[in-house]
C-alpha cells in the first residue's frame, strides 16, 4: 500500500509529526539557552537551569511528593485491581456483568469533577488528611489501567495451568503467586508504568487536593509559571520528558508500545 | 468456598475503593446541588438564566467540537500513513505519536505559552520577518486554547485510528482497486464504513477530554477564556461557592454521559458488521 499514498497524503502526515514533535524540541533548547528568558533557538548554551530547579526547594520538595504519590496510590490501586481483574478473568460467570464496568467508572466521571467532589467530601467533609486524600484521587485515576492492562494479559492467560498446579496438591493461593503472576508479570509491570506516569502528570484531581505545605510537581509547575516565565520550567518539563523515555522503555520491553494502539 | 464467594471476596476491595471514594462523593455533589428553596432544580434554572454562566457553556462545547472535528481530520490521514507505514518507520511513527501522549498536559500547554506568547517565539519570527512591528496578543484568545487542546489530543485521535486502520484487511482494498474502483471511492466504501467505529471511540475520548479539561484553558485562556473546568475551579476554591461549583460538576457528568450513549448508540448503528 505504501507506494501508493499519495504524496500529498505522505506531506500531510510529515507536517502533522513536525507539529507534533517541534513544540517538545523547542521546549529542550529553551532549557538549555544560556538567556533569563525562555527563547529559541538557544542563545549559548548551559545547563545553569537544570541546577536551578535542584536548588528551589519547591521544586525539590514536589517532586519527591509526586513521585512518593504516584508509586503509593498505582501500589495500592494494583493491590485491589489485580484481584478484581483476575476475579473478572477467572470467574467471569460468576460476577453479575456490570462489575466490570465499576472498575472503570473513573474514566466518565470527569477526573476535574473527581477532584471537586473528593475536595467537598473526603478532605473537607470527612477530615481525611490532605496526602491521604490525593493517595486515594491518585488510586481512583489509576485504577481502570491497573484492571485494564492486567485484564488483558489475564484473558490471555490459560488457566487449565493453575488447574493443573491446584490438582496437583498445590494450595490456591500458592498457585496464584507462584504460576498465575509469573504469566502475566509483563501486563503488571506495563499497567504499572502507565498508571504511574498518569499519576505523575496528573492536574485535575491534585489541583482540588494541595494546599499549603502538599503539593505535586504539576501543581507547583502552575503556581511557578504564573510568577516566573524563565527557562527553569523548561527545565523540569525536559526532566519530565526523561521519565517519559523512561516509561515508553519499560512498555515497549513488557508489552510493546502497539499495545496503546489496541 | 463457593467460587461465587471467591470471586466477590477478590472483587470487593477494588468495587468499595470506586464506591465509597468516587460513588459517594460523586453522589453527594449531585445532592448539593438540589434546591432548597422552591423549586428542586432552582440551581439549574439559575444557571441557564445567567449569560454569563451560559456564554461559558457554549464557549466550552464550541472549543470541544472545533478540538474533536479538527483532531480526526489531521488524525485521520496521518493514522493512515502510520498504518500503512512499513515496520520499522511505524515503530517509528507510533513512538512519536505515543510521546507526547505520555508527556504531561502541564508541559504540552506551556510549550504553547512559549510559542505563543508576547514575546514568543512566533512573535519573534513575525518581527524578524516583517511580516509585524508591532508583537500580537495571541494568548488568552480561544485561538490559542484551541491550538493547544488540538496539540493535546490529535497523538490520542491518530493511537485509536491505527488500531482500527491496520485491522482492515489489504486483501478488501486491493479487491475493490482491481474490481475498478478508484482510490476515492475505495476509501469512501470501504476504508471509511470500517473505520467508523475507531473514529467514533477517537471522536468520543478528545470531546470529553477537552470538555471536561483544565490545565490547557487556565493556562492558556486565562479567566478571559473561561471554561466549565476553568469555571468549576474558580467557584469552588476561589469563591467557595460549592453549590455553584457542584452545579457545573453535574452538568460536566450529563454532558459527558450523554456523549458517551449517545455516540456508542451511533456506533452500534452504523458498524457494517452488525448490519
Amino acid at each position: 500500500m505504501q507506494r501508493r499514498a499519495h504524496p500529498a497524503l505522505i506531506a500531510f502526515a510529515v507536517l502533522t509529526f513536525l507539529f507534533l514533535i517541534g513544540p517538545l524540541v523547542i521546549i529542550v533548547g529553551a532549557a538549555l539557552s544560556d538567556t533569563s528568558y525562555l527563547t529559541f533557538p538557544p542563545q549559548g548554551l548551559t545547563l545553569h537551569w537544570f541546577q536551578n530547579v535542584f536548588e528551589i526547594s519547591a521544586f525539590k520538595r514536589t517532586m519527591i511528593t509526586s513521585f512518593q504519590l504516584a508509586v503509593g496510590g498505582t501500589a495500592l490501586s494494583m493491590a485491589i485491581g489485580i484481584p478484581a481483574a483476575y476475579a473478572m478473568a477467572r470467574y467471569r460467570i460468576e460476577l453479575p456483568r456490570f462489575l466490570g464496568n465499576v472498575f472503570v467508572l473513573p474514566i466518565l466521571v470527569p477526573e476535574i469533577v473527581l477532584g471537586f467532589s473528593l475536595m467537598k467530601s473526603v478532605a473537607v467533609g470527612s477530615g481525611v488528611p490532605i496526602m491521604g486524600a490525593l493517595l486515594l484521587g491518585h488510586a481512583l485515576l489509576v485504577l481502570p489501567y491497573c484492571v485494564r492492562v492486567v485484564g488483558a494479559s489475564l484473558n490471555s492467560f490459560d488457566f487449565s495451568i493453575e488447574e493443573a498446579a491446584v490438582s496437583l496438591g498445590c494450595p490456591r493461593w500458592k498457585a496464584f503467586f507462584t504460576v498465575v503472576l509469573p504469566n502475566v508479570k509483563p501486563g503488571i509491570i506495563a499497567g504499572f508504568i502507565l498508571a504511574f506516569i498518569t499519576s505523575l502528570n496528573d492536574v485535575s484531581i491534585s489541583i482540588f487536593l494541595t494546599g499549603p505545605g502538599v503539593s505535586t510537581l504539576p501543581i507547583q509547575l502552575l503556581a511557578h509559571m504564573e510568577q516566573f516565565f524563565d527557562p527553569t520550567i523548561a527545565s523540569v518539563s525536559v526532566l519530565l520528558m526523561f521519565v517519559t523515555v523512561a516509561v515508553m522503555a519499560i512498555v515497549e520491553r513488557t508489552l510493546g508500545l502497539t499495545f496503546l494502539t489496541k | 468456598m463457593s467460587p461465587r464467594l471467591q470471586a466477590w471476596l477478590l472483587a470487593i476491595p477494588a468495587t468499595l475503593l470506586v464506591a465509597v471514594f468516587l460513588g459517594l462523593p460523586v453522589l453527594s455533589t449531585f445532592a448539593t446541588t438540589i434546591g432548597t428553596d422552591g423549586s428542586p432544580l432552582s440551581n439549574y434554572s439559575a444557571y441557564f438564566e445567567s449569560r454569563f454562566r451560559m456564554t461559558v457553556l457554549w464557549r466550552t462545547m464550541e472549543v470541544a467540537l472545533i478540538t474533536t472535528l479538527v483532531s480526526v481530520a489531521v488524525g485521520f490521514p496521518t493514522a493512515w500513513i502510520v498504518a500503512k507505514s512499513p515496520g520499522r518507520l511505524k515503530s517509528i511513527l507510533i513512538i512519536a505519536a505515543v510521546f507526547p501522549l505520555l508527556t504531561g498536559v502541564v508541559v504540552r500547554s506551556f510549550a504553547w505559552l512559549v510559542i505563543l506568547g508576547r514575546n514568543g517565539i512566533l512573535n519573534e519570527f513575525l518581527q524578524k520577518v516583517g511580516l509585524t512591528a508591532e508583537p500580537l496578543s495571541m494568548l488568552y484568545t480561544q485561538g490559542s486554547v484551541i491550538i493547544a487542546m488540538i496539540y493535546l489530543f490529535v497523538p490520542l485521535m491518530i493511537l485509536t485510528l491505527v488500531g482500527v486502520l491496520e485491522g482492515i484487511p489489504e486483501d478488501l482494498t486491493d479487491a475493490a482497486a482491481s474490481l475498478g474502483a478508484t482510490p476515492a471511492s475505495t476509501f469512501r466504501q470501504v476504508v471509511l464504513p470500517m473505520a467508523v467505529p475507531g473514529l467514533i471511540v477517537g471522536a468520543v475520548l478528545v470531546f470529553t477530554g477537552s470538555f471536561t479539561s483544565y490545565a490547557t484553558p487556565q493556562l492558556l485562556g486565562g479567566e478571559r477564556q473561561m471554561m466549565m473546568g476553568t469555571f468549576l475551579y474558580q467557584r469552588a476554591m476561589v469563591t467557595f461557592d460549592w453549590v455553584g461549583a457542584s452545579t457545573i460538576a453535574v452538568i460536566m457528568v450529563v454532558v459527558t454521559l450523554a456523549t458517551v450513549i449517545a455516540m456508542s448508540r451511533l456506533a452500534r448503528r452504523m458498524n457494517p458488521v452488525a448490519g
